[in-house]
């Protein structure tokens, strides 16, 4: 028997029975696209976020308190006196440049306008690290930072909230927390994700924040502290500067440090991990979709099986062997599923470009990305569900008794 | 070739139904010489068809020795069998049992592609059509076709194999007589050409009257002439 002959045959039988065989072929459809459309918007959604951290710069050390890997005791927080140990040229020659920060949620009001937005006090050297700029106005200054100044740099998403507008703004008074802010600059769009935008959000001096808007139990604390690096070639090395100093500055045991040091790098591969189990989580839902696809197969087959057996018998005594009835029934059913999943393919590959139009209609850029190899995927994995799922009813086709099959009315 | 063509000693068929044994067959002994038509018959329930599928390689006899063309065949494995049915059996059936779907030459051609032929396949069905009759409607389906033509493709698909036997079991049972009659003329004619042994199994004297030799069978015994 001749391949060739034997997909003719099956696509002739599947034609006899259009609805059937369109609505078995529908279930893998169904179950592909599904895993299809998953797969493309878990890749996009991971492209779109390790996008946004590459974004944040190569040369850049952000150091937290607490370990992520092991509970540690007695966390002490890092402190404004961290920050300038580390920013010591003697102690870490690797760093540049050092900018403490702290953070918190604020509602900021101007007339009749108000929304709630991030606040970051920062000090001068933010902008360097950062790679902030404005596009109007100045940014914080020493003198600022040493006089607690009620200034204010505005993000422009904050802009656009309260003003209907991103120019001509410096002078203006805003309100934060109910306190007034003279709104000194504001800086230049970073553009792109909503994942943590740093367009939404407000700059104020370190010490005016620490004073009077995000209170902390301990006087000094900072929420984290950001280091620049001379090149990407001595991130690990000034990661070990920095860490030699916290050790030391927080007297912590060997193997049980109360802080975190985390590179660009760090964060891209972390929030791969996130998404990367996203996307199999979601995917693997989806494939259930197509297990019962599957089993959908299955049953027309054995419906099938029954309803030809006096064909079978009559293939039998003509000669058939058992592997010939075994192929015929495998044809019918692998050529369903693969029908249905070059379908599902394309179906799913429609829906992620919906998806990300929706995405895009709700200023949430990212663009869904079906692989080849998710196609090549899917085209295997809904061929083998047809074939594995075609095996039981093949394998009753075949060792049907021919006496016994050419007797079935 | 040995002096027959089909040398059944002593064949028993037992069926088991539940506690009850059913010996569809008590012992039967067949010689049929190559090139014979013999015909078979008997009251319903004697065991003319579990006889035919015996000798026809469809099944195995309980007990026994089957002797085919020279082969040993009693007790062959199922794949060895279905080989054995394709190149040495021909069948031909009271329901014509053709596929419904396929035309008459994808009909005829069938055995042809379970034997791994695929060289010329298409002209020696169209040629076997041709010697039954039906040249011009090779790309009939079969609900096109009228009872007799059906047999007929039947026969051409059971004879593209050249096999040595053509087993046909009530072949003309769901004709009319006219048309049974053809079928008749059709196989004792192809049986002349091409000394095919052929055995029939019948109700009909007027068929046993045409062949060479009668088997009778009752309660599974052929019963002495
Ligand atoms: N598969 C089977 N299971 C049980 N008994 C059977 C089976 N096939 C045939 N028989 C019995 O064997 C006997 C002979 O049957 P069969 O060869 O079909 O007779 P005939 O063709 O002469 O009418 C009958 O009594 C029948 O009931
Ligand atoms: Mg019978």
């Amino acid at each position: 028997m001749d391949l060739w002959q034997s997909v003719i045959e099956a696509l002739q039988s599947l034609t006899a029975n259009k609805m059937r065989s369109g609505l078995t072929i529908l279930g893998i459809v169904i179950g592909v696209a599904a895993v299809i459309a998953m797969l493309a918007a878990g890749q996009g959604a991971q492209d779109t976020i390790t996008g946004s951290i590459s974004g944040i710069g190569t040369n850049l050390l952000f150091v937290f308190s607490g370990n992520m890997g092991e509970t540690v005791r007695n966390v002490q927080p890092l402190t404004l006196g961290d920050a300038e140990a580390i920013a010591d040229p003697f102690q870490a020659p690797s760093i540049v440049a050092v900018a403490p920060a702290i953070q918190g949620s604020v509602e900021v009001t101007y007339g009749g306008e108000q929304t709630s937005t991030s606040v970051v006090g920062v000090t001068p050297d933010y902008a360097a690290v950062r790679n902030y700029h404005m596009t109007e106005g100045e940014f914080i200054s020493a003198d600022q930072m040493l006089g607690n100044s009620s200034v204010v740099l505005l993000g422009v998403d904050v802009a656009d909230k309260l003003f209907g507008r991103r120019d001509g703004l410096v002078g203006e008074v805003i309100r934060i927390e109910g306190q007034p802010f003279r709104v000194q600059g504001v800086l230049e769009s970073k553009g792109g994700s909503s994942f943590g935008s740093q367009d939404n959000q407000v700059l104020v001096p370190l010490s005016t924040a620490q004073t009077r808007l995000v209170r902390r139990t301990v006087r000094d604390r900072v929420d984290l502290i950001l280091a620049q690096v001379i090149g990407p070639d001595d991130i690990s090395r000034a990661s070990d500067e920095i860490a030699q100093i916290l050790r030391t500055r927080h007297r912590t045991a060997i193997g049980a440090d109360d802080f975190t040091i985390f590179s660009q790098q760090d964060f891209v591969s972390t929030a791969k991990t996130i998404t990367g189990v996203l996307t199999i989580f979601l995917g693997g839902i989806a494939a259930i979709s197509l297990l019962v696809g599957g089993i959908g197969i299955m049953n027309i087959m054995l419906v099938s099986v029954t309803e030809r057996t006096r064909e079978i018998g009559l293939r039998k005594a003509l000669g058939a062997r058992k592997r010939d009835i075994m192929i015929q029934f495998l044809t019918e059913s692998s050529m369903l599923s693969m029908l249905g999943g070059l379908v599902g393919i394309l179906l799913g590959w429609l829906i992620a470009q919906i998806v990300g139009q929706i995405a895009a209609a709700n200023a949430t850029p990212f663009t869904p990305v079906v692989g080849i190899n998710d196609v090549l995927l899917a085209t295997l994995f809904s061929t083998a569900v047809g074939l594995f799922f075609g095996i039981y009813p093949a394998n009753r086709a075949a060792n049907l008794e021919p006496v016994e099959a050419l007797r079935y009315e | 070739m040995g002096e027959w063509v089909i040398d059944a000693e002593n064949i028993t068929k037992v069926y088991r139904m539940g506690e009850v044994l059913v010996n569809a067959l008590a012992g039967v002994t067949v010689k049929i010489h190559p090139g014979e038509v013999v015909s078979i018959m008997g009251p319903s329930g004697s065991g003319k068809s579990t006889l035919m599928n015996i000798l026809g390689c469809l099944d195995r006899p309980t007990s026994g020795e089957y002797i085919l063309d020279g082969a040993v065949v009693s007790n062959l494995r199922d794949d060895q069998l279905a080989l054995i049915r394709n190149r040495k059996v021909g069948f031909v059936f009271q329901s014509f049992n053709l596929l419904p779907r396929a035309s008459a030459i994808s009909n005829v051609e069938l055995p042809l592609r379970y034997a791994g032929i695929n060289k010329d396949r298409n002209e020696k069905a169209r040629l076997a059509l041709e010697s039954v009759g039906l040249g011009d409607r090779i790309k009939h389906h079969p609900a096109e076709l009228s009872g007799g033509q059906q047999q007929r493709v039947a026969i051409a698909r059971a004879l593209i194999n050249d096999p040595a036997i053509l087993m046909a079991d009530e072949p003309t049972g769901n004709l009319d007589s006219k048309s049974g009659k053809e079928i008749l003329e059709l196989i004792l004619k192809l049986n002349k050409e091409r000394g095919t042994t052929v055995i029939i199994v019948t109700h009909d004297p007027l068929i046993a009257a045409r062949t060479s030799r009668v088997i009778r069978l009752r309660d599974g015994l052929v019963e002495e002439a």
